[in-house]
Formats: structure tokens, C-alpha cells, sequence
């Protein structure tokens, strides 16, 4: 008995030590925080950029990725999760870090284009040969649509969705708020399922087989239909949408106690870079860089695009009045029960 | 009761270390969460608690995990029964899968539950036909936590079962008492105090379940939000003193509940046949 | 207290006389729901796990679960596992001896408190942690000063999952030392065994299986537990995500048959544990152990 637990205990051991001796040697970490669909494109940016910098520096570098929804990756950074660079779905999470003190007030002036290496826009996917007829955000409204969004609480790609909804009821209503507003809530009436992630909305409507039609991100919509389900889906862009522009900066007060600024900041000029500008364009998302956007321009038809400056006057005023506690997203689901 | 302090020895070892444990992983992260609460403005967490989002999840929370404990209460109450007096095949292994749910994770249990009651999966298929929708109503959220719930009953009341005399149930056949009479009668009256005991057991693991039911629920507000996740989504939005609020008062009322266990199962601790 | 996740017990076979016994029919009936409901509720789930982790064959299968973040998701969650279990296992052992072995004020009180994590919802014991440790917490900024890292790192992830499986191994022994009383360690004392040999030589013996018991369901837990863990882990890849994170990570990444892969590691875990404890009940119910 004695025996036999003695080699039971050697053996677990021996287990145990295969399974921890594995961890690699020390070397520098950066840690990226993003949010939800940009899973697959900084998966394969990171590693040509730890080849990229190993051989213009000859230092070994390894780098983490971390996903979820915009605002809760935001929360998990101000509560102490170390990213030295945060790549988010909307300037106004990035806001909340400078708020904290985290990074400097003027953070959106430190890049070009306002610290969006890249650009997107909300689309519409419905199902193949498009059943229910959607053709434009009026139809999300009709009655009979089943329509799947995530929860503008908590993610990114939902609020710019909402914005979207909003400036294309203002637009129908010739600017009249009370108009825009009912439409808003009649398209959230007909929403199934809210998820909290972008994520989880697409795994909802296309392997749930849930709603008639999901808006989405422009470079989800395309991962969806180009990749995973070719035959299955089609897209439809709205007569309007929103310029959505993910920004990215460095954590200022993170990078500074670890002294990874230096890679920190190659790292986002990377995404600058005409390789990180291609990547970018391969999952789906609207380059920046000229030649680049030439390259992509059958997989990026003209959509009539407008920002949040225009319509809203900014995030902080739209968060004001919108998504605060209370808001007008709080009002119209309280309202529509 | 056993103490007869001064002849055990380790009193003070023992209870130093359990209320310094105690006091370093509950009393204090307790103690922060009631802090926490005591910083948030009155008028804010009145509002917070009484807002109709709110009460929505309470609401939700508390009927979906009531409706699932009757459901373990029905179904726990025949298991335990078949398990114990019956004889079929395999009953060994159906036995010790009940308390699957205590082993599995509630995360692959969501995933699995939303993948089999989704529209397109194997029984949510069959049941579109008949126009039921499980997953992502709050039929879901009752599915889910019937799932979670399961055990408890079954496993409360197998064991009264087990040590209930046959005698008084011959003197009731003797007296030409038919067996829905006897188990009205008498079994069931014996088997109450510990299904009630498994019921609240089953009722408070319901109200806090999050990883299983998230995936199911379809998250909509004021339709399928569950509490747990209305504090998530607090949290997530940088709201920190109605996250607290809506944690304490739901930490309360679960603390109500567990008092009321503790009390029932004190008193079905001393029925009156067993020992 | 009861704890109904078993508990050791004895099994006695006896043919029931026919009065005491229902008609055929009722018994097939009854039986046949009492089935239904259990392939509804627990064989399904466990079979739609299995097939879809093998829908794309046994090569895809090996290749998500020894693919190098989900061996990390598994490393860190058994050396969290590893911590966890042998601290409530001693906080466990303290607190069962002092509530069954003496009378004090207050007990009733201080089991209630024992069971309170019990009771937390899981997202709000993850949320403690975040409150107390997190940057904008209480010790947040002390924290920070000196560069200790709590929430998302592993202290975090073990905080969290210590609440919440802390009173699985109590809750087990409590009434079992109970039930069994205290003579045999008095009559030790009173022969004169040192506290400490009483302790190893009788009480250790005599709780064993419960102790065995309470450790399962305490690994079990602490390698399940998502809730609370997704709360203060940060969701890092491959540094701080768990089996349960990983799981949901693939899931979130339409990796569905690697999701269901990893999942299905995590699954037949369950059945082990299901498997030992029958075991165990098997053992004890042989020694006539645990009334």
C-alpha cells in the first residue's frame, strides 16, 4: 500500500513536471487588449511583427492578446489589467483610460488619422436569396423581422450599430429627434437576442440560425460570407451607415513601468505600415493607405458614410445622452415592456 | 452534543485558523463589498434597485429559479423514488450520472444545453415543430437552470427513502389503505421536510448560476436578463456603485436563504424515525 | 447541514412484498418519465459534447486539444487546482474540528458564514476580489505601489476560485464528524496520545472517506468554476485563461469543434469524478463506514 502510493505520488510528479517544465524562457512581453472580431488579424499580425522586430533589433519578443467586449476590456484595463497597447472598437472606451489618467487627454492627436490605422462600417447580413426582402435600416423596423445586435452597453460594435439606426431615422424624418427615436425602438422591438459581444451576435444568427438579419461590423459581415459560411449568406449595405473608426493607442502609464514604450509604439506604427495596412485589408477591414485601399477596392463597395462628429457632436455627448444610465437606450427598452 | 472542552486538545488551533481563513477570504472581500455600497449615494442606489431594468432580473432571476426548483422538486422527488424502489437496466450508471451537474462545468453545460435546445438543434428541432422555443426565452433560462439544479433534490431525499420503515407502509396495506393513499398518506409527509430541504438548496444555486444560462438566455433586457449578468453589465459599463448595489441586496437576500436552509435542515435533522 | 452531493451510504437489497409495491404499469410509467427526463437533461448535453467534438475526426480532436494554448489553459488550471485544493482541505479539516468537537457561542453563525460563499453568485465573488485588489479598489493603489499584480494574474484566479469551493470540504466533514462523535478521540486523550497522534491516528483515519469526498468535489469545482473566474482573469491568452475560458474563447472564435474538443476533456473530468465517488461510496458502504 505504502509502496504503491509511494510511486503514485513519483508519478504525478513526474506528470506535473512535464506539464510546468514547458514554459519558455524569459523574454519581453507587450500585451494587446482588444476587443471582440479583431481576434484572427492581430493573431497573424503579432507574429510577422515579433519576426519583423527580432530582426531589426535582435530581441525576442512574444505578444498576448486579450478579447472581449470593448467596454469591458476598457474596464478590465482601468482596473489593472497590464495591456501596453489597447486597440478598441470606439474612441470613448480609450476616453474612459484617459479619464483614469492612465494616458494623456490628447491621446487621439498622437497617431494619424485620429489613431485609427484602420476604418470599418456597420452592414447588414441576412440570410441567402434574402427572404424577409431587406433591403435598407427601414425594414429592420417592419414588423416581422427578427433582427440580432449585440447590447450597446457592452459592446462596441452595438453602439455604433444604434448610431447607425439613429442618423438613418433622423435622416428619414427630415431631423425630427421624436422620429428618429421611435424608429430606433421599433427596430430594438424586433430584436431576439442582445448579446453582450459582437461575437457572440454572428454566433447567434449563424450557427443558432437565430433573426432575419444581423448588423454587424463590415469586416465581420465579409469574414462571415467570404470564410466561414460562403453559400449560406449575403450582405446588404445600408443606403447610409457610420464611418466606424477602432482606435489604437499606446498605455501610456503601463508601458512606462515596464519599458515596453519603444515596441509599444513600432508596434502601431507597424499597423500603419503598408504590411500592417494589407493585413488589415485581408480581414476585411477599410485601409487607410492609398495603394492599399486601390488594391481591396472590389471588397469595399461605396457606402454613403457619415461620423459621429457630424450627427451626434462626438462620443462624449453621444454617451451623454444615449447610453448613459438612464439614457435614451435605457428609456426605450424600459418604455417598450 | 460532543464538547466536553479541555479534554479534546487543538480548540484554538482549529478555530484561530478557520476564523482567520474565514475572516481573510470572506470577511473582508464582504466587508469591501458592503463599503463599497455604504460610498454610493442613497438616492442612487434606490434608484438603481427599483428601476424597472432592475426589477426585470430580479424578477427573472427569482420565477425562472423557482419555476426550475418545482421542476427538480417534481422530477427529483420521481427519481429519487424510481432509483431507490425500482429495478431497470443500467440503474447503477443512471444513479451516478444525477450528479453530473455538481462535476461539469457550467460553461460546457451552457454550450451544450444552447447547442441541443437552439432551433436547429436536435430537441429544439422537434420542439420548433410544436411552435416551443426554448433557447434564448426564458424557457431557456428554466432549462438551464433545471440542468444546474438537479441533483439536489434527488440526492436529499433518496436517503429518507432508503431508511423509511417498510413497517408502517404493511400497516397501512394491512388496513386495505390502497398505495396512492399510503403514499399521500404517509410516505410523502415523511419525504417533505428533505425535498423542501433539496428545493431551496436547488431555488439558491438557481438564483446565482451565471456561466450555464448566459449562453442560453439571449441576454435581452427586461425579457431575459438574469441578475448576475445585469451586474456584469454594469461593471462593463464603468458603473460601479449600481453593480454594487443591485450585488448587495441580491447577496442579502441570498443570505435570507441559506439562514432558511439552515434552519430546515436543522429541523429535518431530528425527524422522528431516523437516528 | 446536509450536503446532498452523496455522502457515503449503504445500499441494501430487499424484494418489496407486493402490497408495498405499485402495478407493473405505474412502475413502467413512472420509470420511463423519470428516464425521459434524465436523457433530456444530462444524456443529451453529454452526448452532444462528444459528437461534436469528434465531428471532424479524431486528427482535429488531438490537434485542439495538444494545440500549445489550450496544454497552457490546462497547466494553468491545474496548478490552480493544485493550490486550491490542499488550502481548503486544510481550512476544511480546522473548521470541521472546531465546530463538531466543541461547543462554543455563536456556531450557528459561524456555519452560516462557513456556507456563505455557497450562496454568492459567482459573478459577484469575481467582483469582490476586483474591488479589493483591482487598480480603482480599496488596496488598489497600495498594490500598484509595489508592483504586485492580484487581479488578472494568478493570485486573482486562485482568490476567486478558494471562495468559491471553500466550503465544499467543510460541508462534507461537518456532519460526518458529527454523526461519529468524539469518544474514540477522548479515550485516546485520556490514554495519554499526544493531540497531534490522537489527531493523525484516529481522527484522519476515521474521516477518510469524507475527506476524499470533499477533495473531489473541491477539484472538481475549482476546475470548473467559470463565473467567478471570468471576472478577475483579464482573459490574456494562454496566460490567463482556464479550461472553462479557453473553452469560451474557442467558442467565441467559431472554432466549434475545438471548443467542444477542449470541453469534452473537461467533461469526461466530470465522469471521473463520477466514477471516484462511486468508488468511494463503494469502499465505505464495504467497511460499514459513515452512518
Amino acid at each position: 500500500m505504502r509502496n504503491r502510493s509511494r510511486r503514485f505520488a513519483l508519478l504525478a510528479a513526474l506528470a506535473a513536471g512535464a506539464l510546468f517544465a514547458a514554459s519558455g524562457a524569459a523574454e519581453t512581453t507587450l500585451l494587446n487588449v482588444s476587443y471582440d472580431p479583431t481576434r484572427e488579424f492581430y493573431q497573424e499580425l503579432n507574429v510577422s511583427f515579433a519576426k519583423e522586430w527580432e530582426t531589426r533589433t535582435g530581441e525576442k519578443i512574444a505578444i498576448n492578446q486579450s478579447h472581449g467586449g470593448s467596454g469591458k476590456q476598457a474596464r478590465s484595463v482601468i482596473d489593472g489589467l497590464e495591456a501596453d497597447v489597447v486597440t478598441l472598437a470606439l474612441a470613448y472606451d480609450i476616453d474612459m483610460l484617459a479619464e483614469k489618467g492612465l494616458i494623456p487627454k490628447n491621446w487621439q492627436s498622437r497617431l494619424p488619422h485620429n489613431s485609427c490605422p484602420y476604418t470599418s462600417t456597420m452592414v447588414l447580413l441576412v440570410r441567402k436569396g434574402n427572404p424577409k426582402n431587406i433591403k435598407d435600416w427601414s425594414d429592420l423596423a417592419r414588423p416581422g423581422v427578427e433582427v440580432v445586435t449585440p447590447n450597446p452597453k457592452t459592446s462596441g460594435a452595438a453602439r455604433w450599430n444604434y448610431l447607425s439606426a439613429w442618423a438613418s431615422g433622423l435622416e428619414a424624418s427630415g431631423g425630427d429627434e421624436a422620429a428618429a427615436r421611435d424608429f430606433v425602438a421599433r427596430i430594438y422591438r424586433n430584436v431576439k437576442v442582445l448579446d453582450t459581444g459582437a461575437r457572440a451576435s454572428t454566433v447567434t444568427f449563424v450557427e443558432r440560425g437565430i433573426g432575419d438579419v444581423l448588423v454587424a461590423w463590415e469586416n465581420e459581415a465579409l469574414l462571415v460570407v467570404r470564410k466561414l459560411n460562403p453559400d449560406e449568406f449575403e450582405i446588404v449595405i445600408p443606403s447610409l451607415s457610420i464611418l466606424a473608426e477602432p482606435p489604437v493607442t499606446v498605455v501610456d502609464r503601463v508601458a512606462d513601468k515596464r519599458g515596453t514604450r519603444k515596441i509599444a509604439e513600432a508596434y502601431l506604427e507597424y499597423l500603419y505600415a503598408p504590411f500592417g495596412q494589407e493585413l488589415a485589408a485581408k480581414h476585411y477591414y477599410r485601409p487607410r493607405l492609398e495603394a492599399v485601399r486601390e488594391e481591396y477596392a472590389a471588397q469595399f463597395p461605396e457606402v454613403k458614410l457619415f461620423t459621429i462628429d457630424e450627427v451626434f457632436g462626438g462620443w462624449a455627448k453621444a454617451t451623454a445622452v444615449h447610453f448613459s444610465d438612464g439614457g435614451m437606450f435605457d428609456r426605450i427598452f424600459e418604455a417598450g415592456k | 452534543m460532543s464538547g466536553r472542552r479541555g479534554v479534546l486538545p487543538g480548540f484554538g488551533l482549529a478555530m484561530g485558523f478557520t476564523l482567520w481563513y474565514l475572516g481573510l477570504l470572506l470577511l473582508i472581500p464582504v466587508g469591501a463589498l458592503v463599503l463599497k455600497a455604504a460610498t454610493v449615494d442613497p438616492e442612487k442606489f434606490a434608484a438603481t434597485i427599483t428601476s424597472s431594468r432592475t426589477l426585470a432580473a430580479f424578477r427573472l432571476s427569482f420565477g425562472a429559479a423557482l419555476v426550475a426548483a418545482c421542476i427538480n422538486g417534481v422530477f427529483g422527488l420521481l427519481l429519487a423514488w424510481v432509483l431507490e424502489r425500482y429495478d431497470f437496466p443500467l440503474k447503477r450508471l443512471v444513479d451516478g450520472l444525477v450528479d453530473l451537474p455538481f462535476a461539469l462545468p457550467t460553461a460546457v453545460a451552457g454550450i451544450a444545453l444552447t447547442t441541443l435546445y437552439a432551433g436547429n438543434g436536435w430537441v429544439g428541432r422537434h420542439l420548433a415543430v410544436l411552435g416551443i422555443e426554448v433557447a434564448y426565452t426564458p424557457l431557456g433560462v428554466v432549462a438551464a437552470l433545471t440542468f444546474v439544479g438537479l441533483p439536489f433534490v434527488v440526492r436529499t431525499v433518496q436517503p429518507v427513502l432508503r431508511d423509511l420503515p417498510a413497517a408502517i407502509e404493511e400497516a397501512s396495506a394491512s388496513l386495505g389503505a390502497g398505495r396512492l393513499q399510503t403514499f399521500f398518506r404517509l410516505i410523502f409527509p415523511e419525504l417533505l421536510p428533505a425535498a423542501v430541504t433539496g428545493f431551496t438548496l436547488a431555488f439558491a444555486r438557481g438564483l446565482g448560476e451565471y456561466g450555464s444560462v448566459i449562453f442560453i438566455s439571449g441576454n435581452m433586457p427586461m425579457k431575459t436578463e438574469i441578475t448576475p449578468l445585469l451586474i456584469m453589465i454594469k461593471l462593463e459599463e464603468y458603473d460601479y456603485a449600481g453593480a454594487t448595489a443591485i450585488a448587495l441586496v441580491f447577496l442579502a437576500i441570498s443570505f435570507a436563504i441559506l439562514l432558511v436552509i439552515n434552519a430546515l435542515s436543522l429541523r429535518s435533522a431530528h425527524p422522528v424515525r431516523r437516528g | 447541514m446536509k450536503l446532498p452531493f452523496g455522502g457515503p451510504k449503504r445500499r441494501e437489497k430487499k424484494g418489496r412484498p407486493r402490497s408495498l409495491n405499485e402495478p407493473p404499469l405505474v412502475r413502467g410509467l413512472l420509470t420511463a418519465a423519470a428516464l425521459v427526463f434524465i436523457l433530456l437533461f444530462l444524456l443529451l448535453p453529454l452526448g452532444i459534447v462528444f459528437a461534436k467534438a469528434l465531428a471532424e475526426g479524431w486528427g482535429m480532436y488531438s490537434r485542439s486539444v495538444f494545440e500549445p494554448y489550450a496544454l497552457r489553459a490546462i497547466r494553468l488550471t491545474v496548478l490552480t487546482t493544485l493550490i486550491v485544493v490542499p488550502l481548503n482541505l486544510l481550512f476544511g479539516i480546522a473548521a470541521a474540528w472546531a465546530v463538531s468537537k466543541f461547543d462554543f457561542r455563536g456556531k450557528n453563525l459561524l456555519v452560516t458564514a462557513i456556507d456563505l460563499p455557497f450562496s454568492v453568485s459567482p459573478v459577484i465573488s469575481g467582483m469582490l476580489f476586483v474591488l479589493l485588489f483591482g487598480a480603482q479598489g480599496l488596496f488598489g493603489p497600495w498594490l500598484l505601489e509595489r508592483d504586485i499584480k492580484i487581479v488578472f494574474a494568478l493570485p486573482g484566479i486562485v482568490l476567486a476560485t478558494l471562495f468559491v469551493t471553500s466550503p465544499l470540504v467543510a460541508r462534507e466533514l461537518i456532519p460526518l464528524m458529527r454523526s461519529q462523535g468524539s469518544e474514540e478521540e477522548e479515550m485516546a486523550v485520556t490514554l495519554g496520545a499526544s493531540g497531534l497522534q490522537t489527531f493523525l491516528k484516529v481522527s484522519i483515519p476515521k474521516m477518510k472517506w469524507g475527506l476524499f469526498y470533499g477533495v473531489i468535489l473541491c477539484s472538481a469545482r475549482s476546475i470548473g468554476e467559470f463565473g467567478a473566474v471570468s471576472v478577475v482573469s483579464g482573459h490574456i491568452r494562454g496566460l490567463t485563461t482556464t479550461v472553462p475560458l479557453h473553452v469560451e474563447m474557442l467558442y467565441n472564435e467559431y472554432q466549434f469543434t475545438a471548443a467542444f474538443a477542449v470541453a469534452s476533456l473537461l467533461t469526461m473530468l466530470a465522469l471521473v469524478t463520477l466514477v471516484l465517488k462511486g468508488l468511494i461510496e463503494w469502499r465505505a458502504s464495504l467497511r460499514g463506514e459513515g452512518k
